[in-house]
């Protein structure tokens, strides 16, 4: 039973949280030890993969230099780039493997480590089937661990259960563009971004999330363009916007939808593009007709007159760009959040043109990359379908294995969780995920976590979920080991490895496959570095619609970053797709989709009135493993807090920093009040960077999107009360 | 030596970051009573220079702009130099190089009036103190008052009953 080892202080004492302020040899070292080099690099965290320079001396990362010749962000950073470098010599680095002893963990070798978790990987998949073991990746992680991830679950250990905490995030996006498009990438490269004449920002806080795409929209509007903005808080993108449209949570389809309605009835449609690009149009023209401005309001609580403004500056312009993130994708509905915006850029004719399109702003670090190879449950590498018998061949074949050897798909991260509660998956090997602060619903993870016969952990940091580990194998940072990423634009791009890991510590590509070797799968695993891993990877993607064949780390470095698809070695990339209007569907043509308006998962009531949602920051990252060890991350937004509108404040008798309990159907918790008058009265807000009893996940709910199976983070029903400090 | 603040967060989501303005007049130099200031021949006013700083904090104090703070373990006052470090050896100050929205820019005045709709401006009244600096700040064109509260974009439709 995997409950942690002792109390969760003497955890927490041992292996941190703890804060870096300083780098190593403190502030003035730098200027009596300067550095050796500068490495060339990207930064760890989120889905822009903003270029940057680390600073190295003696195998340590000791600061970093703006990167100004990396095209994407030319030297611009946010404050999480800016002190990423923190966390290399960090004194919660965990240096050596460690096993469960008693009332802890312990070091222990690396024989020892492996041959455990080898051992015990193999007892229960004999005992209970193959299927009984479960792999989790993270999205983090670079294309060629996610890659060997991949291969590691369904070679090494024959489970057909591998899935990535990128399922927390781009997979409604991900879903909606592949029944459309065909294809999961963004289409446009955000140079697209300054030359649109109307932007459409829906669901995404850019500031604090995709902190340098603001620079790109200021750009389009310095331009004197249009910015429209979706989104139930004010975030800071917000000020910039010509148009603000409170959409009230959970009701972005009938928003989309109304926006669609207003275009056809004014009759502002592409109809040559639409003829000749797309199929099914008829059917969502129909689907839209019931949601005029007026129904769509009373739904939305948008004024009918702001959509109708927003279509007809939509619908007019000669570029319209739609840009959406987790605000609509985190629904149960998600999928088809994303698919009524797609609707309403095909039907306006805007894809695939410079400055015309619709992207997903990716939230992940490898959050794109880290899909299209291989650790996702239903795919692939090169984005293939598990399903599809051809790509299956194909993929045996590189593998040297029999198709019929190739397990058919697995769960999805949140249905494993909730299997492992049933008690049906006993053993799972986790890499760089969280889940006890990044799975919704956080005490039904703990719960699961405890049921767990064997749990296996590969990361640098002890994080909270690591707590419950029989074995916590020291792998890598992203500075410590070579490797490509994929950016939010398709901008494939060449992680450096700027130090090696320190003492014990190993790279997370050799720790895989030195489990691999010790399950007797290791002729499959012939690896000596992360090229040779990569140069498997570009076979096995080729031909797929994330073809990287064409792709080498010298090309990368060359072009400063090659788009995929890139099918052969002379080829340059592909910046935007569907020029042209064509798409990968084998006919070329986009699809309409109809979609349909449905109650949240978890509805609001009499009791529970209040709309919940949750995101991020600008300092903190996910579920803070990295940025919660950072001192002047912490500093700048020390703990999670609840924004509330004056007016809900005031009828439950609560001021600016007063102690607010926050309950929903799942649990309570209590943190400060934030009374601000840039969200919706209807609607509270918690980030969700944090664990324990500061958790916002406690509070949400496991309801998934049926498609995509993205949980519904960004509503759930709550009541709240003013509370003493806790 | 550069800070963001929310201007007024229950009101607003606006945030501004202070860098130090540069004064063609520092009135932190006029001040200072061991001539610790000094103000080079290219516009940018120094942080106070070591061996010369007594800490008695008359700068902090009397800056119109709130810049200077003062480092008690140093006994040292200490202000944005516009990365003299950097800026002198043809690079940007840090702050306007990482800057994610580029709201601080280092960039030639009549490119940022070209590549945006808010105007520079370097002159500003404090009382009936007129202080006109080197670094300027982007106003909106004949500013209006803007409305920050949800509420106003909100629409609750009319009752039926």
């Amino acid at each position: 039973m995997a409950k942690p080892p002792g109390d969760e202080k003497t955890l927490i004492g041992r292996y941190g949280p703890h804060l870096q302020y300083e780098p190593p040899g403190g502030w003035q070292d730098e200027s009596r030890n300067p550095a050796e080099k500068l490495v060339q690099t990207h930064c760890c965290f989120c889905g822009q993969q903003c270029g940057i320079q680390l600073k190295v001396r003696g195998n340590q990362v000791i600061g970093f230099e703006p990167w100004e010749e990396f095209p994407f962000n030319r030297g611009m950073l946010c404050p999480k780039g800016v002190k990423r470098y923190m966390q290399s010599a960090h004194p919660d680095r965990l240096l050596s493997p460690l096993m469960r002893s008693e009332g802890g963990f312990r070091n222990a070798t690396w024989d020892e480590a492996l041959e455990f978790t080898a051992g015990r990987l193999r007892e229960i998949q004999q005992r209970y089937g193959k299927d009984a073991v479960a792999v989790y990746g993270g999205a983090s992680l670079t294309t060629e661990k996610s890659y060997l991830l991949g291969k590691f679950a369904r070679v090494a250990l024959g489970t057909r259960h591998i899935d990535y905490n990128g399922r927390l995030c781009m997979v409604s996006a991900g879903t909606a563009y592949k029944l459309a498009f065909g294809v999961d990438r963004s289409p446009n490269p955000w140079s697209d971004i300054p030359k649109a004449d109307v932007i459409l920002v829906a669901g995404s806080n850019v500031a604090d999330c995709a902190p340098i795409t603001t620079d790109y929209l200021w750009r389009c509007r310095g331009r004197g363009r249009k910015l429209i903005v979706i989104d139930r808080r004010m975030t800071p993108i917000t000020r910039n916007a010509d148009l603000y449209l409170p959409v009230r949570p959970g009701t972005d389809t009938p928003l989309l939808m109304s926006l669609l309605h207003v275009v056809l009835r004014e009759g502002l449609e592409d109809k040559e593009f639409i003829a000749a690009h797309t199929l099914d149009f008829d059917k969502v023209a129909e689907s839209v007709r019931q949601y005029d401005p007026v129904t769509a309001g009373r739904i939305t609580g948008v004024p009918p007159e702001s959509i109708e403004k927003a279509a007809r500056w939509f619908g007019k312009c000669e570029r319209g760009f739609a840009m959406h993130a987790r605000g609509i994708e985190h629904h149960s509905k998600g999928v088809e959040n994303v698919l009524s915006l797609i609707n309403l850029c095909l039907a306006t004719g805007n894809i695939g043109r410079e400055g015309a399109g619709c992207v997903m702003i990716t939230g992940q670090g490898n959050g794109q990359g880290g899909r299209e190879h291989g650790q996702k449950c239903d795919q692939l590498p090169g984005q293939r379908s598990i399903n599809d018998p051809e790509a299956r061949k194909h993929v045996a074949r590189v593998w040297g294995i029999d198709p019929n050897d190739l397990p058919q798909a697995g769960l999805t991260a949140v249905e494993i969780m909730e299997a492992i509660h049933r008690g049906e998956i006993k053993g799972l090997l986790s890499i760089c995920f969280n889940p006890l602060v990044s799975l919704p619903d956080a005490n039904f993870t703990r719960e699961a976590l405890e049921k767990l016969e064997f749990f296996g952990v590969i990361d640098f940091f002890m994080s909270e979920t690591a707590h419950h580990a029989n074995v916590v194998l020291a792998g890598s940072l992203q500075e410590e080991e070579e490797g490509i990423a994929c950016n939010a634009e398709g901008r494939v791009i060449h992680i450096r490895q700027a130090v090696e890991p320190p003492s014990q510590a190993r790279n997370d590509w050799r720790i895989i496959c030195d489990i691999a070797h010790k399950l007797g799968k290791g002729k499959f695993f012939p690896f000596n570095s992360p090229s040779d891993v990569f140069n498997e990877l570009r076979e096995a993607s080729r031909g797929g619609p994330a073809d990287y064949y064409g792709i080498t780390y010298e090309k990368i470095d060359r072009q400063m970053g090659v788009f995929w698809p890139c099918p052969d070695l002379e080829h340059p990339g592909t910046p935007r797709l569907f020029e042209g209007g064509r798409t990968f569907h084998a006919d070329g043509k986009a699809r309409f989709v109809v979609t349909e308006y449905r109650e949240s998962g978890d509805p609001i009531d009499g009791e529970y009135s209040i709309y919940l949602t949750t995101g991020r920051v600008v300092s903190q990252y996910l579920s803070g493993t990295q940025t919660r060890r950072i001192g002047a991350l912490t500093y700048q937004c020390p703990e999670p807090f609840v924004e509330i509108h004056p007016r809900l404040a005031a009828e439950h008798g609560i001021q600016d920093g007063d102690w607010v309990t926050v309950t929903t159907r799942r649990a309570e918790i209590t943190v400060q009040a934030s009374v601000v008058r840039t969200i919706r009265p209807d609607t509270i807000f918690i980030p969700y960077h944090w664990a324990g009893r500061r958790s916002a996940n406690r509070l949400t709910h496991r309801t998934l999107d049926p498609r995509s199976k993205i949980p519904e983070y960004k509503v759930s029903a709550c009541r709240i009360r003013k509370a003493q400090a806790p | 030596m550069i800070h963001v603040d929310f201007i007024d967060r229950p009101n607003t989501i606006a945030t501004v970051p202070m860098v130090c303005m540069h004064c063609d007049d520092p009135t932190c130099a006029e001040v200072c009573p061991a001539d610790a200031i000094k103000k080079n021949a290219d516009g940018v006013v120094q942080s106070s220079l070591k061996p010369r700083c007594i800490a008695c904090s008359n700068c902090v104090l009397a800056c119109p702009f709130g810049v200077p703070k003062m480092m008690s373990e140093l006994e040292l006052m200490m202000k944005c130099d516009m990365c003299y470090d950097r800026t002198s050896a043809g690079k940007r100050p840090m702050c306007a190089t990482v800057c994610p929205s580029q709201a601080l820019a280092y960039v030639p005045l009549d490119q940022i009036v070209h590549e945006r709709r808010e105007i520079p401006t370097n002159t500003f009244y404090f009382g009936a103190e007129r202080v006109t600096t080197k670094v300027y700040m982007m106003v909106p064109p004949g500013a209006a008052s803007i409305s920050v509260d949800v509420v106003d974009y909100m629409w609750e439709p009319p009752d039926e009953a």
